[in-house]
């Protein structure tokens, strides 16, 4: 195990700068989520972790060792990425094994055999294991390249939204399931996803990408609770935080352009009136749609509300966020 | 715009049944979802739907005629598919008005209902500009567009927001849904995720290995589910089960679990042996004084609330809690339980015993 360093990692596409001077300590035994729309650069930071892809400035470095001029092969990292690729004349135990047969590790048959099972069963693809690869539905290819990356047992593991291509169920399992790997087995790992719930219940830090800087790192609480920024603020948190005029209910602090309320920070049965334009009902809790002189804002109220569409509700704010003209957070 | 009434379908590919035998019907206007795991029969339902597969036996009805052996062009639907095909060669007005050129429809009527079609999916500025430069978003509107511009009876999609990321999925699903809230159009729609059934439907059919499991409301179904599978497959955690041995009768308000004994909604079916209670996180709360006890295992962060999983004597339960409660892992803590909203199941097959508050909902589909 160990811990993976970047200094000023700058990487540009023709004019393109994927990414702008990046820092970030990955510690030994984290589990990081990096988060951001398509094209802030999550992806490219893997690369860069990799060696598929080489920064034009700067240094990575893992475990404490500079990885410049190194392959892939010698970095020691497993990577799993969203298009599965399995080799496809052998079973599902082959490819498992695979990894484990290469001749520098010399791994003895029955600590294979005993790594394969435990992987397997891990996945819920135990099953399978005689199966040719392509004899396999999508969402068991994925499980299968999970675990050869799994098998080995290496210093750090790479995933490039591993499980996007999966049935939702599958995913809220196996996302319970890496998480658990990950803290028993203390590996280090990198993960890049657009999906937010991965990001909250998986993630150690995570770190928000905005078109190639790197805004904040920390823990999804820090980040949810504490964001430097409207960006911020707006990759977590589900319905999305509502950002309005800084002065609809009343006097803003000074210099405060824009007031920023997630569902906890609205108060229901007091303060100013709003129309329930749509209730939308999503089983454990119903989502109010509320407009305020056409400024729309989106809360949770109780998963068996008696409002309808055309109701009045009273809204006020409560510990809200504010932030400033440059959407940077004000302090409280 | 139409109504469709599936009765007794089934469809076997030689010796596997992709379907078993559904049944139910869809009303005009209506969002409807087909929900389930893969390989559970949904798409291969919607298919039948279509005339892209024929039914090994039973009905389909669109409108009040039977169509079962017709063949898709028959029978005046439109078809959005997970991953949509453009026309690389023409331009988005071109990509929409296709579908009515081909028909022979005249010039002047295939521009009007383009515009129309276009100010419905608010691209009306991008009509000129070529496939090839468009954004995701703007490239599924062109697909809806072409849909849409033929006004068929009813629309079908196949996990038509599968393939693009979270962020945009959730945009999208609000604008397919609020599209339909202005069109009014029969739509059926297949995904295997739970929460987008719930946001987007009117109603939902719950399948199973090729059986429909419950067909009804979203709320209603999540909330009284007629199954385990159900009640498992909806929910995010899903609901929690605790098993036991022991007996119920018709009339019982209460049941034992151990040395707890908890309120239940007033029994109208018996049943002796293995038995589940269900319950969901949002319905047990972190109490001292609670009748069940158990030790915390894990809190998951969600920004909003918290999931809190403990451990009881009856396997794990989780809670789904505002997050500023403090609650510290491995601590000891009771339980308590909305009796409001229980539902006892049948160990061995998991259906749902009949209760005075879930009668209703499962006496019909």
């Amino acid at each position: 195990m160990a811990d993976i360093r970047l200094e000023k990692i700058t990487r540009r596409f023709g004019d393109v700068t994927a990414l702008d001077e990046v820092s970030m300590t990955v510690p030994d035994g984290a589990f990081v989520v990096l988060l951001g729309p398509t094209g802030a650069g999550k992806t490219t930071t893997l690369r860069m972790v990799s060696g598929l892809d080489a920064p034009d400035a700067g240094d990575v470095f893992i475990g404490g060792e500079s990885m410049n001029g190194l392959t892939p092969a010698q970095r020691n990292i497993a990577m799993v990425f969203q298009q599965y690729s399995l080799y496809p004349h052998l079973t599902v135990r082959e490819n498992l094994a695979f990894p484990l047969k290469s001749p520098l590790l010399r791994t003895p048959k029955d600590q294979i055999d005993a790594k394969v099972a435990a992987v397997a069963e891990t996945l819920q693809i135990s099953h399978k294991l005689e199966n040719k690869a392509t004899a396999l539905s999508g969402g068991e290819m994925q499980r299968v390249s999970i675990g050869r990356a799994l098998v080995r047992e290496p210093s750090v593991y790479l995933m490039d939204e591993p499980l996007s291509s999966l049935d939702a169920k599958l995913r809220a399992d196996l996302r319970i399931e890496l998480k658990s790997i990950q803290a028993n087995s203390g590996a280090t790992l990198l993960y890049v996803t657009h999906d937010q719930i991965e990001d909250m219940t998986m993630a150690t830090h995570v770190g928000v990408l905005d078109e190639g800087k790197l805004v904040q790192m920390g823990t999804p609480r820090e980040i949810y609770e504490q964001p430097v920024s409207i960006y911020a603020a707006s990759r977590l948190g589900q319905p999305r935080i509502n950002i309005l005029p800084a002065d609809l209910f009343g006097r803003a602090p000074d210099g405060a352009k824009f007031i920023g309320l997630r569902p906890e920070q609205i108060s229901q049965g007091r303060g100013i009136d709003s129309t329930v334009t749509r209730v939308e009902r999503l089983g454990d809790q119903t989502r109010l749609h509320l407009a305020i002189h056409n400024h729309d804002i989106i809360t949770v109220t109780d998963a068996h509300t008696g409002l309808t569409s055309g109701d009045t509700v009273a809204i006020a704010p409560k510990n809200p966020h504010f932030f400033d003209a440059h959407g940077v957070r004000m302090p409280a | 715009m139409a109504q469709i009434r599936i009765e007794n379908v089934r469809k076997d590919f030689g010796d596997f049944t992709a379907v078993q035998s559904s049944t139910f019907t869809i009303e005009d206007g209506e969002f409807f979802m087909l929900l389930g795991p893969s390989g559970c029969g949904k798409t291969t339902t919607l298919r039948m739907m279509a005339g892209l597969e024929l039914p090994t036996s039973g009905d389909i009805y669109i409108d009040g005629e039977e169509v079962g052996q017709k063949r898709a062009s028959e029978r005046d639907i439109a078809f959005v598919f997970q991953m949509f095909a453009l026309y690389p060669h023409m331009n988005v007005g071109k990509n929409i008005s296709y579908p009515l050129l081909s028909q022979g429809v005249p010039k002047a009527e295939v521009k009007r209902r383009g515009d129309d079609v276009a100010s419905i999916l608010g691209i009306q500025d991008i009509l000129q500009k070529p496939v090839g430069g468009l954004s995701g978003g703007d490239r599924q509107r062109v697909a809806l567009g072409r849909a849409i511009v033929r006004e068929p009876k009813a629309f079908f999609m196949d996990e038509p927001l599968g393939a693009l990321d979270a962020e945009f999925r959730e945009h999208m699903a609000e604008e397919l849904r609020s599209l339909h809230d202005r069109m009014g159009a029969t739509t059926v729609y297949v995904t295997h995720d739970q929460l987008e059934a719930m946001q987007m439907g009117d109603k939902i059919v719950v399948m199973n290995h090729g059986v429909v499991e419950q067909f009804g409301v979203p709320q209603e179904i999540y909330d009284w589910p007629a199954t385990m599978f159900v009640a498992n497959f909806l929910g995010s955690p899903p609901m929690n089960f605790l098993e036991y041995d022991g007996s119920v009768s018709p009339g019982d308000t209460q049941v034992r679990l151990g040395d707890a004994t908890l309120a239940v909604p007033e029994q109208i079916e018996g049943h002796r042996g293995g038995l589940v209670l269900g319950v969901r996180p949002e319905h047990v709360r972190i109490d001292d004084n609670g009748p069940l006890r158990g030790k915390v295992l894990a809190t998951e962060y969600l920004g909003t609330t918290q999931i809190v999983t403990v451990q009881t004597q009856f396997g794990e339960v989780k809670s789904r809690i505002d997050a500023d409660i403090a609650v510290k892992t491995s601590s000891n803590v009771g339980l308590v339980i909305d009796e409001r909203t229980l539902t006892l199941f049948r160990a061995q097959t998991g259906a749902a015993l009949r209760s005075s508050s879930n009668a209703g909902v499962l006496s019909h589909g």
